[in-house]
């Protein structure tokens, strides 16, 4: 029997050799391996969902909410979670207005959780929640809702699928708006349910702060309503109206009509169902432009306000200067014709500027010289972009210094044979009128929470004194005359010193007859507070500058200055009757 | 005979029951989720293993009261019933997950290959102590193994996993019977010889082979994959009792073969090192049983016990730590199972049983 005993003996030594073997072998794989197969393993149970940050608010100079969010919902299905499949296509289906094909395609898919649509309004979503389908998701979420539909829509742009901005001040400012996305870790079971008792690990989203911006709705929506009489009644393609504090550059209104309206930005006013995709998007991409900023123009004769200008200041011309215009000016091999054919006759520096008269600019602008006439275009900002916080800013068309002789020189001066943007055009008289100092247009002011506290000041570069303050109060008083009983005397108001300038420039080719009417007026003339411009593109019938922009900007300063503040001399008994 | 009845040894008495607690615990901890989704009673698994366990310490404790020499005269009844079952089960019995291996009673099933295990020890048993003291030849090892061939015939043929305990039970008592060693290192390498040549048969357990390698690579390495994904999760201390998320239908069936996995995730390396040094002392007890028992029958009862505990746990914990191909192999006393848990108890019994008569 001893035998037996041994090789039972034996055999439970084999035994448990094995099993400190194989505890050996366990702890490799927990200890050694372990962080490979627990993250392994945590990855399989974790399941991340994001919660979106709310969008920022973007409130006018009085504190109106211009953009919003409004509560929409995104329905997804969790293919492992479907017990009804039949059912869930045809409710998705019947509820958001799929096809079921497309339906089907999305909840017979395996994968996790299937987005079938986003930005559903909410009433739609509690309804499907109502059915109460395993595996259909509703989450709610914020979509970007503008209260005022197409008010200054190229200046506010919008937000795409993901509450990103795409155009305008959505877009230039996204890191102040958007706000930090949440997140929640949820662990879940093989099936894809969340487990209730793990408990969740949560990252709360940051709201995105709101942006106050100079943009005041009343200003806005009055301009825009002149710009859209105006583009009616002469029957022309597009009408800008900008309207800016010229102290300090702020943004009253920037109206480019026809607007568009922001809470439907995709669809185009007319058909297209005919145009490629190609061709979809060039035409929406033209129907965002916002042509203040955008687009470049030949300015004409409000360009002169800057020859006037660098003139005076460079001392080549005075007030009193005596000039004769025979009807147009010869310059090098070329006749330069004034607008009047048969010639202003004898006039001095202020009558030349309210009669708007060619070639008294031309002849201030060849006193000045192509070297010192470039020194003034750099000096005053007209090469560079203006910096305006809205994106895609067009820069200045001009002549290279080297390529230009006296005849771009004289064409110069009066406004023609180069290109600006209406901004660059009013930021730029706005600096010479102002006292001298360069302003940065602009619309954001500050940054606030959704509390109203402040967050920051927006702030913008500190202006060159680019003409001496003398001067700029001259060519002020200057531009006061032309509105009070020269060329923009249609931009008058009893008892308001306005100065302003006319301008009517014909498009490139000129043989189109194409025409661009502009008025830019400002007051008080002595210490103005309010520049406007308004430019009308291809209007129809008569085009002068002086009798279609003026009263433009003259029925908006009806409106708007008393409406800022600024109040009415009193009127003295001579001046009435 | 030598000495009367003694006292039965508590010391492997309260091991099982600590096994069998513990047990109960943890399938009703990692069958819960099952249990809800399937049948929408998480307690529905840990009822049945429940009635099984009553079941087993009542067959346990008339077993163990019971004088296991009358058991010499019913070896071969036994064996002949676990016998007609194994064969009646190809013919009538109900298919659970693809396998047919279970007969149905009214409401209860019943496994006759876990009963084979029990009479494959009392059979051996008895033919190795009647024979013992005659010629101790090869012929007579290969004698002894072809009286359990159809058994393992029988339950191989739709249950191989089961068979190779059969098998390795047998060899075991008959390595322990014989004096010789070099016989058995031959015996070893025909076995392995064998296992080659099974294997190069079919290109599927090649396969089985490859995804051994490197389950990460293959679909069929899934339970296997989850089930280390399972036990490295687990690291020193584990997530704590009732805290495993591979239970939550990633490890499939986790209440089955691969519940050691799940009990690594919960109670670390600490817990389920403790655990299977609960086996080795409870293997330990049968050793000591074995050593002391009044007659070769009783001894080679006992070793026969000490065999088919030694080898489950072995082969479970080697399978679930990827230590070998992937086979279904149950881990005794905690995996799913109410024949297997009845008659685990019922073998507990003949080993109390033959430690109340000891030398």
């Amino acid at each position: 029997m001893t035998y037996h005993k041994k090789k039972i003996l034996v055999v439970f030594f084999c035994f448990a050799a094995v099993i400190l073997g194989l505890i050996g072998r366990l702890a490799y794989l927990m200890l050694a391996e372990s962080g490979y197969y627990s993250e392994k393993a945590l990855d399989l149970h974790e399941r991340e969902r994001d919660i979106k940050a709310a969008r920022g608010r973007i409130l006018d100079a009085n504190g109106v909410v211009l953009a919003d969010n409004q509560s929409v919902c995104t329905i997804s299905v969790i293919h492992s979670q479907i017990e009804e499949p039949e059912e869930v296509i045809r409710v998705l289906s019947k509820e958001l207005g799929i096809s079921e094909e497309k339906v089907r395609q999305r909840v017979e898919k395996v994968s996790s959780m299937e987005r079938i649509k986003t930005n559903v309004p909410k009433e739609t979503g509690d309804a499907i929640r109502e059915y109460g389908l395993s595996g259909v998701k509703v989450d709610e979420d914020f979509k970007r809702y503008y209260p005022y539909g197409t008010l200054a829509s190229k200046v506010l742009g919008f937000t795409g699928s993901d509450n990103q901005g795409i155009i305008g001040l959505e877009v230039e400012y996204e890191e102040v708006l958007k706000g930090t996305d949440g997140k929640i870790l949820t662990l879940t079971d093989a099936r894809g349910i969340e487990l209730s008792d793990a408990g969740e690990s949560r990252l709360s989203p940051v709201p995105g702060n709101d942006l106050c911006i100079s943009l005041d709705r009343n200003i806005q929506e009055y301009a825009e309503q002149a710009a859209e009489k105006v583009m009616e009644q002469k029957q022309a393609d597009a009408v800008s109206i900008l309207l800016m504090n010229p102290q300090n550059g702020e943004i009253y209104a920037c109206v480019n009509v026809p607007e568009f309206d922001l809470n439907d930005p995709f669809t185009l006013p007319v058909d297209d169902s005919a145009m490629s995709e190609e061709e979809k998007q060039d035409a929406l991409n033209q129907m965002w432009r916002n042509g203040s900023i955008n687009d470049t123009y030949e300015p004409g004769s409000t360009f002169k306000i800057i020859t006037m200008a660098a003139g005076l200041e460079e001392g080549v011309v005075s007030e009193n200067d005596s000039f004769h215009c025979p009807g147009y000016i010869i310059v090098e091999d070329r006749r330069i014709r004034c607008h009047k054919v048969g010639g202003h006759g004898s006039e001095n520096f202020v009558q030349g500027a309210m009669n708007s008269c060619n070639p008294v600019f031309i002849t201030v602008g060849l006193r000045l010289g192509v070297e010192n006439y470039y020194k003034y275009f750099k000096r005053f900002g007209l090469m560079e972009k203006t910096g305006i916080d809205l994106p895609g800013e067009a820069s200045t068309i001009m002549h290279q210094k080297e390529a230009m002789g006296l005849v771009e020189l004289a064409t110069v001066s009066f406004g023609q044979s180069f290109q600006i943007t209406p901004i660059q055009l009013a930021a730029t008289v706005s600096s010479l009128v102002n006292g001298g100092r360069r302003v940065t247009p602009h619309f954001g002011v500050q940054v606030q929470n959704r509390e109203g506290e402040l967050v920051e000041v927006l702030e913008y570069p500190e202006g060159e004194q680019i003409v001496s303050e003398e001067t700029s109060r001259r060519v002020a008083a200057i531009l006061e005359q032309v509105v009070d009983d020269g060329s923009g005397r249609n931009a008058k108001i009893e008892g308001y010193h306005i100065g302003g300038k006319t301008a009517t420039s014909e498009t490139l080719p000129r043989s189109a007859n194409r025409y661009i009417s502009s008025f830019l007026g400002f007051a008080p003339a002595e210490n103005p507070t309010v520049l406007g411009i308004c430019v009308i593109h291809n209007p129809q019938g008569t085009y002068y500058g002086g009798t279609i922009a003026a009263p433009v900007i003259r029925e908006i300063f009806e409106n708007v200055l008393p409406y800022l503040g600024i109040e009415r001399d009193e009127i003295l008994p001579e001046q009435t009757g | 005979m030598g000495r009367k009845k003694g006292s039965i040894d508590i010391t492997l008495l309260i091991v099982v029951i600590i096994l069998v607690l513990f047990g109960l615990v943890t399938l009703l901890s990692t069958s819960a989720y099952n249990g809800q989704v399937k049948f929408d009673d998480p307690a529905y698994y840990f009822k049945k293993q429940l009635f099984a366990a009553a079941l087993g310490f009542a067959a346990m404790y008339v077993i163990s009261r019971m004088d296991y020499h009358i058991l010499e005269r019913w070896a071969f009844p036994v064996y002949l019933v676990s016998l007609a079952l194994s064969g009646l089960v190809l013919v009538v019995g109900d298919s659970i997950n693809g396998s047919k291996r279970w007969l149905s009673f009214g409401p209860l099933s019943f496994q006759p290959s876990e009963f084979a295990k029990l009479a494959v020890i009392l059979v051996l048993a008895r033919t190795i102590s009647r024979k013992s003291g005659k010629k101790q030849g090869i012929l007579e090892l290969f004698r002894i193994l072809i009286l359990v061939l159809p058994i393992v015939g029988l339950v191989g043929s739709n249950n191989l996993s089961t068979a190779v305990i059969i098998l390795g039970i047998a060899v075991i008592l008959v390595f322990i019977s014989n004096p010789r060693y070099l016989p058995f290192l031959g015996l070893m390498a025909l076995g392995v010889g064998f296992i080659a040549v099974f294997l190069g048969m079919e290109s599927y357990r090649l396969e089985r082979l490859a995804i051994w390698r490197d389950p990460e690579s293959y679909e069929k390495g899934f339970q296997t994959i989850q089930g280390l994904y399972a036990i490295g999760s687990g690291g020193l201390f584990g997530n704590g009792l009732g805290e495993s998320i591979q239970k939550l239908g990633f490890v499939p069936e986790a209440q089955n073969d691969m519940i050691f996995s799940i009990i690594c995730e919960e109670l670390g390396l600490v817990g389920a090192g403790i655990l299977i040094l609960v086996f080795l002392l409870l293997i330990w007890r049968f050793m000591v049983s074995a050593e002391h028992a009044q007659d070769l029958f009783g001894s080679l009862i006992s070793a026969g016990v000490m065999a088919h505990i030694a080898i489950q746990v072995i082969l479970n914990v080697a399978v679930v730590t990827n230590t070998i191909p992937n086979t279904g192999i149950t881990l005794p006393f905690v995996s799913y199972g109410g024949t297997s848990f009845l008659f685990l108890l019922s073998e507990m019994g003949l080993v109390l049983s033959v430690s109340r008569w000891q030398k």
